[in-house]
């Protein structure tokens, strides 16, 4: 027999339903029938793991992967990443992607007539420190147009994919800036209900991060889910 | 201890390729040593049409029946080799493909046992958060006595959680995101 201890479930409010009309692709594409809910067994609480091996030396400074410097205005991008306890989460894996700061992606699906920069991919990630902390160096986003709605535009933001420590803490989420107009006008972003756990995906400004002459810093902390207990420590 | 709320989850939206195929792991088994099996599958939306802009990550254990993975205490071994987690993004016939270790039963609630399954993870435009669902195989008699498959009370309901072989070492699995024959996805 193996003791496993959970995770703990969703708060209501604080995650977005699977299907939201205002966002219209999730018409067809959100499961129509009820989730069946399941006990966390070893295969929920396991995860893979990645380690240094996996990163080259500029994942993590997207303005020094090519020949080039990208357009645009630079920024530090830099947070914690804590479980539910607010504990650090250490050595964990961070992807992140997101649009040049002409609002264009580097990607073929990308119609949008705005210009490719030869000198940004958009793709970057870092593992975190043993503090749970990263760091990013990039460009910022620009707002870019969407199908969804008539004079559909996408608020800046930057995607970011987490695992954490299991199967359960996999986490995909967007971060907005402050003060944005475009933000009570997304679908995406106010998929959330609850205000406070909405406005959790914005990021602050932050001058202690920023560098002078360099580079604006933005502090983006991520809580990924919590125990419902703590794990026996061998 | 206070309780933090997790960040929301947000769609990884149609361009997610550029942030996540940089780590596609078709190949799960990789250099360790046993008989590989292949996973092919198809994704389609609630009007049967295929998903192409989708990536589909399995998380599973060793033939043992053991985690790369340090809560996984059991008293079984691990091959350095098998670290268990791959990720396929879908092509333009919405078509996913691993190849593989078969995994081992791995213990369940209480003194269960789980029947080999594949838990996996599911992304794509249109989905604000990710779907959870499982992959078993037809071949194995223990998926009768499968405490999570036995969650699932409609029999029909059942079997689209379980892939069909498709030849020696060969499995099909689809995955129907919503209509008459919808895949069960999990409340994890
Ligand atoms: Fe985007």
């Amino acid at each position: 027999m193996v003791d496993v201890v959970g995770y703990r479930r969703e708060i209501p409010g604080t995650q977005p339903a699977h299907l939201f009309p205002d966002y219209k692709s999730t018409v067809k594409r959100a499961p129509g029938k009820p989730l069946i809910q399941i006990p966390h067994t070893l295969t929920e609480v396991t995860g893979p793991l990645f380690g240094h091996n996996k990163l080259g030396p500029n994942d993590a400074d997207l303005t020094k992967q090519c020949a080039g410097a990208p357009i645009g205005e630079r920024m530090i991008l830099s947070g914690r990443v804590l479980d539910g306890d607010g504990k650090p989460v250490p050595n964990t894996l961070v992807e992140l992607w997101q649009c040049n700061s002409a609002g264009k992606y580097h990607h073929p699906v990308d119609t949008h007539d705005a210009p490719v920069d030869p000198n940004f991919t958009g793709a970057g990630r870092a593992l975190t420190n043993d503090k749970g902390e990263y760091r990013f160096v990039t460009i910022r986003p620009g707002e870019y147009p969407w199908g969804n709605h008539y004079n559909a535009w996408r608020p800046a933001h930057i995607h970011l994919s987490l695992f954490g420590p299991s199967y359960l803490t996999r986490l995909v989420t967007q971060m907005y800036f402050p003060g944005d107009p475009l933000l009570p006008l997304d679908p995406i972003f106010n998929c959330i209900p609850d205000e406070a756990a909405r406005n959790r995906l914005i990021c602050n400004f932050d001058i202690e991060t920023t560098i002078p002459q360099t580079a604006l810093g933005y502090k983006f902390d991520i809580v990924l889910r919590g125990r419902a207990a703590t794990p026996m420590v061998d | 201890m206070t309780k933090l709320v997790p960040t929301g989850s947000q769609t990884v939206g149609p361009y997610l390729h550029v942030g996540l195929t940089w780590l596609t792991t078709q190949d799960i088994a990789g250099t360790a040593g046993g008989r590989r099996i292949r996973v092919t599958g198809k994704l389609v939306d609630g009007d049967g049409a295929v998903v192409p802009d989708a990536i589909v990550e399995v998380w599973q254990a060793n033939p043992m029946g053991k985690y790369a993975h340090p809560e996984d205490k059991q008293d079984k071994p691990l091959d350095d080799a098998f670290k268990g987690w791959g990720r396929c993004p879908t092509d333009k016939d919405g078509m996913f493909e691993f190849t593989t270790l078969k995994p081992g039963p791995v213990p369940g609630p209480g003194n269960s046992l789980q029947a080999p399954h594949l838990a996996i993870t599911i992304f794509m435009r249109g989905q604000l958060k990710h779907l959870y669902t499982r992959m078993y195989f037809a071949d194995e008699a223990e998926n009768a006595n499968d405490p999570v498959l036995n969650l699932v009370e409609d029999r029909a309901r059942r079997d689209t959680l379980i892939a069909k072989k498709d030849g020696e070492g060969r499995y099909r699995w689809d995955i129907v995101l919503q209509g008459k024959n919808e895949t069960v996805f999990l409340d994890c």
